[in-house]
């Protein structure tokens, strides 16, 4: 499905690129698609199955369904868009319509959006995307809640404002774009910053607070890890240069992407130039550890010699070796690229395991991307393994080799599998992209 | 009345190894491109998911990958004076199908050639005179050398992934002791991954042909010895013994497939498109009969479609495609009586022979564990690296232990003696099922003037079409040198110094058993060569009839090979392809006149 969406905004340009575009609008579009790439905008604003860009996408929230809108330049979407209105909806979070939209759009990070980018993205979205007829859907909240002058307020509240920011004196300027990439378009806080109970994240930039990026709860079953430089949990142990291949490809040495990141690289991530992954990458080393200490990992052999002398007896080991060991390996290694590493490997040991009795339970892909096509999938476990085994598997994979992960319970397994998941499959998932 | 499909420049039919190449090359030369699967869409997920795949019952009993003979089969007879009979149960070999093809389900022993055997005919006139070849033996030349070939063994090596030992890389000595084949042609390149560790059985046997007097060498084996990311960009995982690899689904992607290696390569590109569950019926010829139109097929739905396109692709199984050329009328038929006509000629196989040695309790041999392409050979008694003057026959063959995993239902053997079943059975699988050495001689197979396919003219297949034919049967040559096989690779499993040994050889006399698996390297049946007359390709596997069509596939040997059949059926690919990107595309026409 997204293959065809892709396919079609190439089409599309090469159909706009013959009319009356003129080379200057046409290099202003390309660049607009490629911040639409950045920002993701795909990924939200267009259903399964449906035409990109036309919305209709339904979203979760506290209080009910909600439908991404058509941004498409049909006068059902942008159509009536002056670039202002543009501008107050993506950066302000004010409609056409004068209403405040469901902070499922990001403006808050946004805001961050120079204002030369956002006439790309303009261009882009009223000349470089198709248009489609397609009425935009009301919510599902059911009235009082569906009132949206509390948004206002809440948008008052909790939205910067809007101004393009000043260039720091001596900053690198690598890092300085990593941090307009990140806190801006990419809106990685969406995700990876954890909430207040009012909703709003709790720090927008590295400037607003440590809690940036620090990790979220548990989102569609999966945790949005912490990108801050803590060994445990956070990106401590990754290097610049393997977080450019991950976010390139979807893999690292050491690491394979999973759960919602999956959509994130496929649609937006490898699409990035090299200077733009590079940037992002160092910035992100840029954030200190939440943990003071954060001690490095230190490798442990003692397993990994248990099990080559055939000693299981540690609760969970005999799972290991049925199930896990023949990809990441008695000694939690892996296998470079391929296989993730499980040794040291901050995934596993974040304080709650959410991720990690989810891809035992349902298995994942490994989607594929233009310059790392192979994908691989691990399969589930969900019908083999009752819930005390996989907590017991679980736990030895988070407290094995030197990881420092807490041990799970069987009933923290039975909640999980309660959800019912669903797997990523490589049906859905990049299987068909086209290159570019 | 069929449905017209969109018209493509290319059609593919079948989409295991070559089908997978050709895809790759003609849409990289910007082809738009459709390959026709006869089966299911098959892949490593979900058809490979760990453990449902390490079934034996599943895979290697009922067959899973293999090709369905309720639908389809073929009809065997020994002599054009017998009556051909249905093939009702897979036994001497096993189609595959599905997206993979044989591909899927192969071992992973991943040769070259030895280039002698590229010239066979010529190399044996030269060196035992014009009588040496019996009178009824059909041998040929390729019509290409192992020079010209270098460059497409070497890329597909890279594709493949492929673990071994050199022994020369540019004529520089680097496999001494290191486990290369001192037979072995020189290389322009190393083994994109070192060669695989060796099993005890491995070692065992390697100790011993080195007592003999012989050259150990490590397989070439497409299993890997470590991760590896092929030009394609396509990844494997790394080899861990796991032991089920012929039948199976590699789950870790470590065995070298189309659907592992090339696939997701495709998958990037929007000028391809394959289509499983699409059963290709004919090719479609204009009314010259020199151009073919397309293909007609019945799709998923049970739909008779034509897909027209400018050129065509036979990468269907070796039978398959001799199959679609008599059935489309492509070629003249092979008539064994008075030997004219090139389509369904020179059908040959592989001559084999196995010894097992079985050991005391002190002898752990670890038969669990295995990779289909792993093991250590000789080539002392392959291709003509020894004087076959005194002997008289045609042919060699390398021997090996490949131990590629016993498994539970059909893995155990016992020695000679045991009852079948019940307790001494019971006792003596016990006994010997972890201390024992199975080695075989993976003999080349000669085509002879007797041995041919052709249409029955009695069975239809599903679709009310003729079956195809096999007439086939060992003659003396094959009997001798398999008998001398067994007497050279019985001195080697002697010096072992087992208990017992187990002989399966050819005895005088015997005749081809259908039931008894004999490898799937089926050879020959739309041969390349120089001459129109003699064969039904030109060098480059462009049909001499119908210029655009190429038949790549081991359908287009003249003779079986000592060697496993994959690595130079990749290689001619490669090869044929690279004659169409430059020479076919820019000037549509014959490559060779006749």
């Amino acid at each position: 499905m997204k293959a065809r969406v892709i396919a079609s905004f190439a089409a599309s340009l090469a159909l706009l690129g013959n009319c009356s575009v003129s080379a200057a609008d046409a290099d202003l579009i390309k660049q607009g698609e490629y911040l639409a790439r950045a920002g993701d905008c795909v990924a939200c604003h267009t259903a399964k199955g449906g035409k990109p860009f036309a919305g209709g996408l339904p979203m979760e929230t506290p209080i009910g369904v909600i439908y991404s809108t058509n941004i498409t330049p049909d006068k059902t979407g942008l159509g009536a868009y002056s670039f202002a209105d543009f501008d107050k909806a993506v950066r302000h979070g004010v409609a056409k319509s004068g209403s405040t939209l469901y902070p499922a759009m990001p403006y808050p990070s946004y805001a961050r959006v120079s204002e030369s980018d956002m006439q790309a993205l303009y261009a882009y979205f009223m000349k470089g995307v198709e248009p489609v007829a397609q009425e935009n859907r009301a919510s599902d909240i059911p009235w009082p809640l569906s009132m949206r002058w509390p948004l206002a307020a809440w948008r008052w509240m909790f939205a910067p404002p809007v101004a393009d920011t000043p260039e720091v004196a001596g900053a690198d300027p690598v890092i300085s774009r990593g941090a307009y990439l990140v806190e801006g378009l990419g809106h990685c806080g969406a995700c990876h910053t954890p909430r207040a109970l009012t909703m709003q994240e709790k720090a927008l930039s590295a400037a607003d607070g440590s809690a940036f990026l620090s990790g979220s709860a548990p989102l569609e079953g999966w945790i949005a890890k912490s990108l801050r430089g803590d060994h445990k949990d956070g990106l401590g142990s990754w290097s610049e240069e393997q977080l450019v291949q991950f976010l390139k490809t979807g893999r690292s040495d050491r690491s394979a992407v999973f759960g919602g990141m999956s959509d994130v690289v496929v649609h937006s991530m490898q699409y990035m130039s090299q200077d733009d992954l590079t940037a992002i990458a160092r910035y992100l080393k840029s954030l200190p550890a939440m943990d003071p200490q954060n001690p490095p990992h230190q490798y442990d052999k003692q397993v990994a010699e248990a099990l080559w002398k055939g000693d299981d007896s540690r609760p969970g080991a005999s799972v290991y070796i049925d199930n896990c060991a023949a990809c990441h390996r008695t000694d939690g290694h892996g296998y470079t690229r391929v296989f993730p590493a499980l040794a040291g490997n901050p995934v596993v040991q974040t304080a709650d395991a959410t991720s990690l009795i989810n891809i035992v339970l349902n298995g994942g892909t490994l989607p594929a991307t233009h310059t790392a096509p192979s994908t691989f999938t691990m399969p589930a476990f969900a019908w083999r393994l009752s819930d005390q085994e996989v907590a017991d598997v679980v736990s030895f994979v988070r407290g094995s080799w030197g990881n420092k992960g807490a041990a799970v319970k069987a009933s923290d397994v039975a909640d999980l599998r309660k959800n019912d998941m669903h797997t990523t499959s490589g049906d859905d998932l990049g299987q068909v992209t086209q290159p570019h | 009345m069929a449905t017209i499909m969109k018209k493509v420049d290319a059609v593919i039919v079948g989409f295991g190894w070559t089908g997978a190449i050709m895809a790759k090359e003609l849409t990289e030369a910007g082809l738009n491109v459709v390959a026709l699967e006869r089966g299911p869409m098959q892949d490593t997920y979900p058809d490979g998911n760990y453990p449902q795949v390490i079934d034996e019952l599943t895979y290697s009993v009922r067959k899973k990958l293999f090709q369905d003979i309720s639908k389809e089969t073929v009809t065997i007879r020994h002599s054009v004076n017998d009556v051909a009979l249905p093939n009702r149960q897979l036994g001497a070999f096993l189609p595959g199908n599905g997206v993979g093809g044989a591909g899927l389900h192969w071992s992973g022993v991943h040769f070259r050639v030895d280039p002698i055997e590229l010239r066979m005919r010529s190399h044996y006139e030269e060196r035992y005179g014009k009588h040496f070849i019996p009178k009824d033996m059909t041998i040929q030349d390729f019509g290409v050398s192992y020079e010209e070939l270098e460059p497409f063994f070497d890329y597909a090596e890279k594709v493949f992934g492929t673990s071994g030992q050199a022994w020369t890389v540019n004529g520089q000595l680097v496999g001494e002791g290191r486990g290369g084949n001192p037979y072995a042609p020189d290389r322009s390149n190393p083994f994109p991954l070192e060669a695989q560790k060796n099993t005890v059985s491995a070692q065992l046997f390697q100790k011993a042909a080195t007592a003999v007097g012989y050259k150990p060498y490590n397989l070439p084996s497409a299993n890997t010895s470590g991760p590896y990311t092929n030009p394609y960009g396509a990844q494997m995982g790394p080899c861990n013994f796991c032991g089920f690899c012929s039948g199976y689904v590699c789950y870790m992607y470590s065995k070298a497939s189309p659907n592992v290696n090339i696939l997701p390569a495709l998958r990037q590109v929007p000028n391809f498109e394959l289509r499983p569950n699409s059963h290709v019926l004919k090719v479609n010829l204009d009314n010259t009969k020199s151009k073919a139109t397309g293909v007609t097929y019945i799709d998923a739905q049970g739909r008779e479609c034509e897909q027209p396109a400018d050129l065509v692709i036979l990468g269907a199984f070796q039978f398959h495609n001799v199959r679609l050329m008599l059935l489309s009328g492509i070629g003249k038929p092979y008539d064994p009586i008075s030997g004219e006509g090139v389509v369904g000629k020179n059908f040959a196989y592989q001559n084999m022979a196995t010894i097992k040695a079985f050991f005391d309790k002190d002898t752990h041999t670890n038969n669990f564990i295995g990779a289909g392409g792993n093991g250590v050979a000789i080539d002392d008694f392959n291709a003509d690296n020894f004087d076959h003057g005194p002997h008289g026959f045609v042919g060699g063959s390398p021997m090996w232990v490949n131990q590629a995993g016993s498994r539970p239902i059909a893995g155990t053997s016992n020695p000679p003696g045991t009852p079948a079943w019940g307790s001494a059975w019971k006792r003596a699988t016990a006994d010997y099922y972890t201390h024992q050495v199975s080695m075989d001689a993976h003999g080349a197979h000669q085509s002879y003037r007797g041995n041919y396919l052709d249409l029955d003219p009695v069975y239809h297949d599903a679709y009310g079409l003729p079956l195809l034919r096999m007439t086939f049967d060992w003659q003396e040559n094959d009997i001798k040198m398999n008998r001398f096989m067994v007497e050279k690779m019985g001195k080697i499993a002697e010096a072992m110094n087992p208990k017992a040994i187990a002989v399966l050889g050819k005895k005088v006399g015997e005749h081809f058993n259908t039931a008894s698996y004999q490898t799937t390297h089926l050879n020959g049946g739309a041969i390349m060569g120089t001459d129109p007359k003699t064969s039904a390709l030109n060098r480059y596997l462009q049909c001499w009839d119908v210029h655009n069509v190429f038949v790549p596939g081991a359908s287009a040997f003249p003779q079986g090979l000592g060697y496993n059949p994959t690595g130079l059926v990749a290689a001619l690919t490669y090869w044929s392809a690279r004659a169409i990107r430059e020479q076919y595309l820019k000037n549509p026409g014959p490559l060779v006149q006749a």
